[in-house]
């Protein structure tokens, strides 16, 4: 329904993992990063005019 | 299909009669045209109450969730799916019910009726077997009812239920030919931001009067996600966000459990296609689990399992 797919991450990662971890864990935020700063499902205060 | 009123009738004072069931989950004629009512009857003699038009759109299934007695309910094929659902998610016993299977040939939608004569009031509506004529103050109109079917009944593939115990007409053709996703194959193909902006226009008006849950026989939780005061999931207000949060979540735990039948988009007062979210989560269920709801009593919905071959292309 819209959410940016850069936003949205499913992996599996067990706990002897590490370093599967912080590779996820770093090309998420690149990804996040480059998608900038969210605008959708956000609630901002409500206008009063 | 207009013969089934008095099929259901005799149907259903055997049944009381007989002791067979304390209870018949049926449609009375609503106090307007166009309209129905659900009634649940115990006595015999009441039965003549039960009714039966182009216009029994609600879901009857809705009424049975964690019920004592033993049913006998009204079922059309989306309906009956939805009693299978019922019964695997165990919410009812099919030893409980005695199910009346309507085979169905597709409900008028009442507002495409509405809009034919410019929101005019309709005094009266008499229906045949293919025809409906709908009389007011200065007009009278006859059209046929094929021509406005419900928008889930155009392309429903379960005409017929799928579990019975009795069936109160001959049963119908299941249709093949419409691919009863060509909408959703649209949407998808959008980009992200075209896809939020058609999902924030179409709940816009949304009041969260919550009617579409209220309509819905999947909604049984005693206490809804949107409901709850602590912790609270989600905001109250009709700010966009919030409303899109409830939208969002009413569909995924409809996810692999919805018949399309159509209910929720009835009962809204403002008429939002609420159908719109259930049915790519009904496609993807169809396409990913090979999962339709509802079409037997053994299959768990396929959130609920898990298979060794289930789709996983999302996880890394
Ligand atoms: S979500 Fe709507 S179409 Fe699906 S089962 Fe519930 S009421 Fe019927
Ligand atoms: S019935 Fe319509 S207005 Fe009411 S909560 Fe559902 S979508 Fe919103």
């Amino acid at each position: 329904m819209g959410i940016e797919p850069e936003r949205l991450h499913f992996s599996w990662i067990s706990s002897s993992e590490a370093p599967k971890f912080a590779e996820v864990a770093t090309e998420v935020i690149e990804t996040v990063r480059k998608a900038g700063p969210v605008k959708k499902l956000v609630k901002t205060r409500a206008e009063v005019v | 299909m207009i013969a089934y009123g008095e099929k259901i009738r005799e149907i259903a004072k055997k049944l009381l009669a007989e002791e067979r069931v304390d209870l018949i989950i049926g449609f009375k004629q609503g106090t307007l045209p166009l309209m129905t009512e659900p009634v649940m009857i115990k006595e015999p003699e009441k039965t003549d109450q039960l009714y039966w038009s182009s216009f029994c759109s609600m879901n009857l299934a809705n009424y049975l969730p964690k019920r004592k007695e033993k049913i006998g309910i009204i079922a059309k094929g989306c309906d009956s799916r939805n009693i299978a659902v019922h019964i695997v998610e165990n919410q009812i016993q099919r030893e409980q019910l005695y199910i009346i299977g309507v085979p169905c040939t597709g409900m008028v939608d009442r507002r495409k009726i509405q809009s034919l004569v410019d929101g005019k009031e309709v005094r009266e509506a008499i229906e045949s077997d293919e025809e409906l004529t709908i009389k007011g103050n200065g007009f009278e109109q006859t059209v046929k009812k094929i021509d406005y079917l419900q928008d889930n009944c155009i392309t429903c593939m379960h005409r017929n239920p799928v579990i019975h115990d009795e069936l109160v007409g001959d049963l119908v053709e299941e249709r093949k030919d419409p691919d009863p996703y060509d909408d959703v194959k649209e949407i998808e193909e959008l980009a992200p931001n075209e896809k939020w902006e058609l999902y924030s226009n179409l709940i816009k008006d949304c009041t969260r009067c919550y009617a579409c849950r209220n309509a819905c026989p999947l909604c049984y939780c005693p206490t809804c996600f949107v409901d709850e005061a602590d912790p609270q999931w989600v905001g109250k207000s009709i700010d966009p966000t919030d409303t899109m949060t409830f939208h969002i979540l009413r569909a995924f735990h409809c996810a692999g459990r919805c018949t399309d039948c159509g209910a929720c988009q009835q009962a809204c007062p403002v008429d939002i296609n609420v159908r719109l979210f259930t049915r790519k989560l009904n496609k993807d269920a169809l396409e990913l689990y090979g999962c339709e709801a509802g079409l037997s009593i053994e299959e768990r919905p396929p959130l609920d399992t898990y298979q060794p071959d289930d789709y996983d292309k999302f996880i890394r």
